[in-house]
């Protein structure tokens, strides 16, 4: 039996510490603990409720937006304002947006290097690297020339000694499987990628005035349409808008989707590797008429259990019993035990760190082990992500979202049941990147319908005088972040926030078990799979990965300073 | 930061010698370390090659939007900073190694280049509690700052977190979250923002390499280079302030005509930042050309100055043009009224940022040589 620590797992956003058991060559336990905290939802009470969305989207830079989007739907839903159509549209062109530019780099910057031999690349055949580019894709950059200049490039950068952000990576290691060629093919890529990513957030800029952490509007969006002045957005912004989704399309289509099947191709024993959890969970996102709406929404909002796609659950963040959040495992308290749970509404946190002293070896995992709570729906644990959002949507019958999954089952030759997987979750992020690439350029030609119509209002005014608001409301914001369901609660009194909390996706995949024993996604679904040298775990990062973990969003820290609604009922 | 020299050949091709010189030399050194003549090629490149300068990037309490902010610089592009220009030896976000052999790249930089590396932080240090607020690899943040601090030759703080404690050290600052400077006995180069722009911060890098010295810092340790123009002073609306037209509620037709923010909260008025000429992703825009008020995200404090939609008469440093306001408000005057005071104090103001500027450029050094004041 060993015992792995890899701390820190690299190429995620925060801190994020795995400790696995290892026996006979397969992971027979596992325990992931977010080892930083910051506490800002403290920071958050007593503030206006109108700045909270530039607070909360400091939770995390490489997500950046989508808290700023769901702190504005949970302020609008407390106060019970709906936005305007082209606000409506503005904001799921920057949803979309950062879904495609975030799985893009989770894919190429992220992930690859789990299944992509930078080493190998050196060996690789120019020419045939050229074919194997030209038989799957269209995409121009593809010349034999091209890529052995790349492949010179490396090979110089190689022999410098120097090996920068590739040292010491799990290179030769027999778990990777891919044709020198096609690791070649990858490495040109991963740098097209890193240039490219660049471009789609302008976007972002164009309507935000910048990225990352673009400006958000509590009641629409701040920027303003005027097609016959040059200080809005007009013409020129909207044709750049325009050039960069039709930009995003061509490379996904030409370059991210033809990539990941390829390398899918090759690692098809990871369909039945890393599934971990049964169940599923998506809140929902891309209102189409209104957040009120969910049955308008593109990603369509449900629970799985028990990966029974015949049935999906409803889901409701206003009730008291479906979502709630223990710390029988978190370096918190709560008044009245640390076994119960707490609805987010009724949450309560204290700081209560009892981990080893620093500098330390292992966690004491039998106690409390991360900063991260523990949430569950109805009891139960769920995954959160781009497979929770395909397998939802499959299971409700979405054709578009059948259509892709299924052509993609087909290419590979795998059935349905290879989606609850490590190599399931991988695809099913690239998956949903085409379709949201698609969509994307729908909500675009809507905005330019809307504006030609005459409408050219992003603003709602009626409630943003803070006198118009009641003395108390509470409001709940639904999302869909590229790692999962995101919501925020918050509680407004006396025109201030009394209360805010935030459950995020991956506060559902890294939490530590429950008090029940239960573990969450990345603990369960490492458990069984196979490690072949301990010293190198490229395994379980590659599991891990395929979550796409987010630490400083997940890592959450809530306090009234003893005025819980909790609280007073209690005592 | 220390020079680790230029390469050997260069050395020789400037003092004159040929290349079929510089091979016999190459000959010579192999044969006295003892390597047989196959690995003579390798030697060659050796001393023909000059080492990236090693760079170990820290995260710490930190959201990561500062290395995303860096990989969309434009100019130069990150492929070519990661490939050519740095050996960027550690990064959480970006590195290949996990676990130990991550921690062995930190450990093999600072080791094998003292004095030479470059050390980039993101992020505040936790103070509280002995550090467990923030723990990598089963050590506190303070304690691998300060190990990777001892032997840096120069230290950047990227962003608001590292540079002023952000977000986390806003009221009441539950985890003691503390700006690196305040943790270090020596120069740090601030470049605070939220994050800091793209090519500001690829621009800081480029700065100490190309010119082989730190840029020339402020008194808050911000590179004058782009920290010495208020936002205010450099925006594109600044003249629809000085000629009173606002924007007086979200997309109202002063919006719809881009007028200026300032009484919509705005903070370029007390923001000392590159936005409005450097602009975001590559010049596309900035927070004020797309509708928003400034935040003020890269001053000290931000988070605590106030609600972002309310305008204060009580900036820190605004001095008299907050006394315009003060008597705007008091006296009650109409909105007209209080904007002809901004148009005549706002020249006083200028007058007083140039005579500050004069001031502050009269370092030791310069008075000694005479100054150039």
């Amino acid at each position: 039996m060993a015992r792995v620590v890899v701390d820190p797992i690299t190429r995620i956003e925060g801190h994020l510490r795995i400790e696995a058991v290892i026996e006979n060559g397969k992971i027979t336990d596992a325990f992931s603990s977010g080892t930083m905290v910051r506490g800002f939802e403290k920071i958050l009470k007593g503030r206006d409720p109108r700045d909270a969305w530039a607070f909360t989207e400091r939770a995390c830079g490489v997500c950046t937006t989508v808290h700023a989007l769901a702190s504005v739907r949970t302020v609008e839903d407390a106060l019970k304002v709906s936005v305007p159509k082209n606000a409506e549209l503005i904001r799921n062109l920057m949803f979309c947006t950062q879904m495609v530019q975030d799985h893009v780099v989770h894919f190429y910057h992220l992930h690859a290097l789990d299944w992509v031999d930078i080493v190998s690349a050196l060996s690789a055949k120019p020419e045939e690297t050229s074919k194997i580019a030209q038989t799957i894709s269209s995409w121009p950059r593809s010349s034999p020339a091209y890529f052995s200049d790349l492949q010179k490039r490396l090979k110089g950068f190689v022999d410098t000694g120097q090996l920068g952000i590739f040292a010491n990576g799990y290179w030769g290691h027999a778990a990777y499987k891919l044709p020198p060629e096609v690791n070649l093919l990858a490495v040109a890529h991963y740098l097209e990628a890193l240039e490219w990513q660049k471009e789609i957030v302008k976007i972002h800029a164009i309507f935000g005035g910048k990225n990352p952490h673009p400006n958000y509007l509590v009641g629409g969006v701040p920027c303003s349409i005027n097609i016959d002045e040059v200080n809005a957005i007009n013409t020129e912004r909207l044709n750049q808008v325009g050039q960069l989704i039709r930009d995003a399309i061509t490379f996904v289509e030409q370059v991210y989707i033809p990539d990941l099947m390829a390398i899918a191709g090759f690692y098809k024993d990871w369909a039945a590797i890393g599934g971990g959890l049964q169940n599923y969970l998506c809140y929902g996102d891309l209102p189409t008429r209104g957040y009120n709406e969910p049955d308008s929404f593109k990603f369509q909002r449900g629970a799985i259990l028990n990966r029974n796609l015949n049935e999906v659950f409803e889901v409701n963040g206003r009730d008291n019993e479906e979502i709630k959040e223990y710390i029988a495992h978190s370096w918190y308290s709560y008044a009245g035990g640390d076994q119960k749970g707490l609805h987010p509404w009724a949450g309560e946190t204290e700081f209560n760190f009892t981990g080893p002293k620093p500098p330390f070896e292992q966690l004491n995992v039998e106690g409390k082990y991360s900063w991260v709570k523990t949430p569950r729906w109805k009891d139960h644990p769920m995954e959160v992500g781009p497979l929770a959002r395909m397998l939802v949507a499959f299971a409700k019958g979405n054709t578009e979202v059948k259509d892709v999954v299924t052509e993609a089952l087909q290419k590979l030759n795998v059935p349905i049941t290879a989606l609850f997987s490590t190599l399931g979750r991988t695809a099913a992020r690239g998956l949903e990147t085409r379709l949201v690439v698609h969509w994307m350029k729908g909500f675009y030609d809507e905005l330019l319908d809307n504006i030609k119509a005459g409408d050219v209002r992003t603003f709602t005014r009626e409630k943003w005088d803070p006198s118009t608001w009641p003395d108390v409301c509470e409001g709940v914001g639904l999302s869909e972040a590229p790692r999962g369901a995101l919501a925020h609660w918050i509680r407004i009194k006396d025109k201030k926030i009394d209360n805010y909390q935030l459950v995020v996706p991956s506060t559902w995949n890294a939490s530590p078990r429950d008090a029940n024993g239960q573990r969450s996604a990345y603990e369960e679904s490492l458990i069984g799979t196979p490690v072949a040298n301990p010293e190198q775990p490229v395994e379980i990062l590659r599991t891990i990965h395929s979550f796409d973990p987010c630490l400083a969003c997940a890592v959450h820290l809530y306090d009234p300073d003893g005025k819980h609604i909790h609280q007073v009922q209690f005592y | 930061m220390a020079d680790s020299g230029p390469p050997i050949w260069q050395v020789m091709q400037s003092k004159g010698y040929s290349r079929r010189e510089f091979m016999h030399f190459c000959s010579f050194a192999a044969a006295a370390a003892g390597i047989h003549a196959s690995g003579l090629l390798s030697v060659v490149h050796a001393f023909e090659k000059k080492p990236r300068p090693p760079v170990i990037w820290l995260h710490f309490q930190e959201c990561t939007c500062c290395s995303e902010s860096f990989i969309r610089s434009s100019h130069p592009i990150v492929a070519d900073v990661l490939l050519d220009t740095l050996s960027l030896d550690y990064t959480e976000t970006l590195q290949a190694a996990a676990g130990h052999q991550a921690e062995k790249c930190l450990q093999d930089t600072i080791k094998n280049y003292p004095g030479q590396y470059i050390l980039l932080v993101e992020g505040s240090v936790p103070t509280k509690d002995g550090g467990v607020y923030c723990m990598i690899g089963g050590r506190t943040a303070e304690d691998i700052l300060q190990e990777a601090a001892k032997s840096a030759a120069s230290v950047i703080a990227w962003g608001s977190c590292a540079s002023n404690g952000c977000i986390q050290s806003a009221s009441p600052n539950p985890t003691s979250a503390t700006p690196i400077h305040k943790l270090l006995s020596r120069t740090v180069i601030n470049v605070p923002g939220c994050p800091p722009i793209a090519d500001v911060m690829t621009g800081v890098v480029t700065h100490l390499l190309v010119f082989g010295r730190a840029p020339e810092l402020d008194s808050q340790g911000r590179p004058r280079e782009f920290y010495s123009r208020r936002v205010h002073d450099t925006c594109y609306r600044r003249p629809y302030y000085d000629a009173g037209l606002f924007v007086e509620s979200w997309d109202d037709e002063s919006a719809r005509k881009g007028y200026c923010l300032y009484k919509m909260g705005c903070r370029g008025p007390v923001t000392y930042n590159a936005c409005g000429v450097t602009k975001w992703n590559n010049g596309v825009s900035y927070p004020i050309q797309s509708g928003h008020g400034c935040i003020g995200c890269s001053e000290n404090g931000f988070w605590d100055n106030g609600p972002f939609y309310q305008h204060l008469a009580s900036f820190p440093g605004f001095g008299i043009e907050s006394t315009a306001d003060t008597i705007g408000t008091a006296l009650g005057l109409t909105a007209l009224g209080g904007v002809a005071l901004h148009a005549i104090t706002t020249n006083i103001r200028k007058r007083k940022v140039i005579q500050e500027l004069k001031d502050d450029s009269l370092s030791p050094e310069k008075t000694a040589e005479g100054g150039d004041n």
